[in-house]
């Protein structure tokens, strides 16, 4: 092969470890319960942006059900040490806040509840800092019937929505990027609801984050291969082994071009 | 002393935050004056092009900031949409750019891959330097080499030499780095880049574009 020619090398998807906040302190959820300690989020943080990890997104799951507003300065401590593109959410309701969040460094605002309840907070972080910059976070569980619907207020109110109409109305309302987790498979490690981010990706034109369910390297692929334009985990970052023994862990760039290859 | 001009387009406390970390002197303002004195400037930017070019306009930073680039000739980086700024146009508005370099950009309009797959735009994501020239920017830079993007236009260069590095999306090849003389640009975030990104503001510091003779303006 002639070395003169450029050989493109085609972007690999994105892998994101997704960080739960929760009074100051970093926790792993199942099913969106019994929150287990991980330890300090500045620590963890440091150990992600020294192994070279693609983005963070950081959700801080006690704002919401506390009624309060982010926390800032744990986020400005976190997020200027983190060399990598980063993503805040947790208790997100105003332009304001979210104005506040970019200033101190932040890429991307991600809403939730407050989103349900007032779409066109979407359309106002959207204009004020670009649809890149605002993603719409979309928590589901399967109801009885197998039938997938929008739950809000980290998993304690579900509505009627469907996460397909959702998901669409929350692009139109100007989300570029849409983050679909599964409470269901959240902390279980067996994989994603592929059906769901199927259904998800073939809705949206805007990039889709499958969160809920990874336990193995395989199962980011899976996701991706399912429509996903990035994989995200929380247990598979942060637990080792059968006992759940907290390690935080990211796979080198070799491993993930050999995965995605 | 860097200065990262403030003319309100987005994020630009990690740029400083990054500078810092490098032990660089950096400095985030908005005032004229504080702009003329620095030895190099950075121009940030996430938005839209048109908002970008009238915020410059209606902070009167428009005469600064043409006097330090083509005057005074300092080192002048252009990140993001600053680098989009530095060129004459943009399909994604009506303004003219402060016109620096020859080049205008166009939205990206993706053909279909090799394997059948057809990027969705935004460019947003890690992705490597394809064809390079030797710049001071990029010294340093080897295979493994790779930046965090986020756009959805991208510039052309009239001068095929202006394009320091290209990268690959959507079916082709898009500037990723440019530079003429003193001015350069890069389309990707350095501050959100890690090690890479690091490496390169550190160039960036430590450039000395009168030494180089191979892409002294015409």
């Amino acid at each position: 092969m002639m070395e003169d020619v450029y050989q493109p090398r085609q972007m690999r998807p994105r892998v994101i470890p997704v960080l739960l906040l929760r009074d100051g302190q970093l926790y792993k959820t199942v099913r969106f319960r019994n929150p287990k300690y991980v330890g300090d989020p500045r620590v963890a943080v440091k150990i992600f942006n020294d192994k070279g990890c693609d983005e963070l997104i950081l959700l801080d799951i006690s704002a919401t059900p506390q009624h309060r507003e982010p926390d800032y300065q744990l986020i400005e401590e976190i997020v200027s040490e983190s060399f990598m593109p980063v993503a805040y959410g947790g208790g997100v309701s105003s332009a304001a806040q979210a104005r506040r969040i970019f200033s101190l460094g932040v890429e991307k605002v991600v809403l939730n509840s407050s989103a349900v309840e007032n779409p066109s907070l979407i359309s106002e972080i959207s204009s004020l800092a670009g649809a890149s910059s605002t993603v719409v976070s979309i928590d589901v569980s399967r109801d009885w019937l197998r039938r997938s619907r929008v739950v809000t207020g980290c998993g304690q109110r579900k509505t009627n929505l469907e996460p397909v109409e959702w998901a669409r109305s929350a692009a139109a309302h100007g989300a570029g990027e849409i983050v679909i987790n599964s409470i269901d498979r959240d902390g279980a490690m067996e994989g994603y609801d592929l059906a769901l981010i199927k259904e998800i990706s073939q809705a949206v034109d805007v990039p889709v984050v499958a969160v809920g369910g990874a336990g193995q390297e395989g199962h980011l692929r899976q996701a991706v291969d399912a429509g996903a334009a990035a994989a995200a985990a929380g247990s598979l970052f942060v637990f080792q082994g059968p006992h759940r023994a907290v390690l935080i862990t990211y796979p080198n760039e070799d491993k993930l071009s050999a995965l995605f290859g | 002393m860097i200065v990262v001009v403030d003319y309100g387009m987005g994020n630009l406390g990690s740029i400083v935050n990054m500078l810092r970390r490098l032990s660089v002197p950096a400095l985030l303002t908005g005032d004229p004056a504080r702009i003329e004195a620095a030895e190099r400037v950075i121009i940030p930017g996430v938005g839209a092009f048109d908002q970008g070019m009238k915020n410059i306009r209606e902070r009167g930073l428009r005469p600064v900031l043409d006097k330090v680039a083509l005057e005074l000739r300092r080192p002048v980086l252009g990140i993001c949409l600053g680098m989009q700024l530095l060129g004459r146009s943009s399909e994604e508005g009506s303004e003219p750019g402060l016109g620096w370099i020859e080049a205008s950009c166009l939205r990206f309009q993706p053909k279909p891959r090799p394997d059948g797959y057809v990027d969705k735009v935004p460019h947003m994501g890690w992705n490597y330097l394809g064809a390079m020239r030797p710049h001071a920017l990029v010294e340093g830079a080897d295979a493994g080499t790779r930046f965090y993007f986020v756009h959805s236009y991208h510039a052309v260069c009239a001068r095929s030499e202006d394009v320091v590095a290209s990268s690959w999306f959507g079916g082709g090849p898009f500037t990723a780095i440019l530079g003429r003389g003193n001015i350069a640009g890069v389309q990707f975030h350095p501050e959100k880049s890690h090690r890479y990104g690091m490496r390169l503001l550190k160039n960036f510091s430590a450039w000395q574009p009168s030494a180089q003779t191979a892409d002294a303006s015409a």
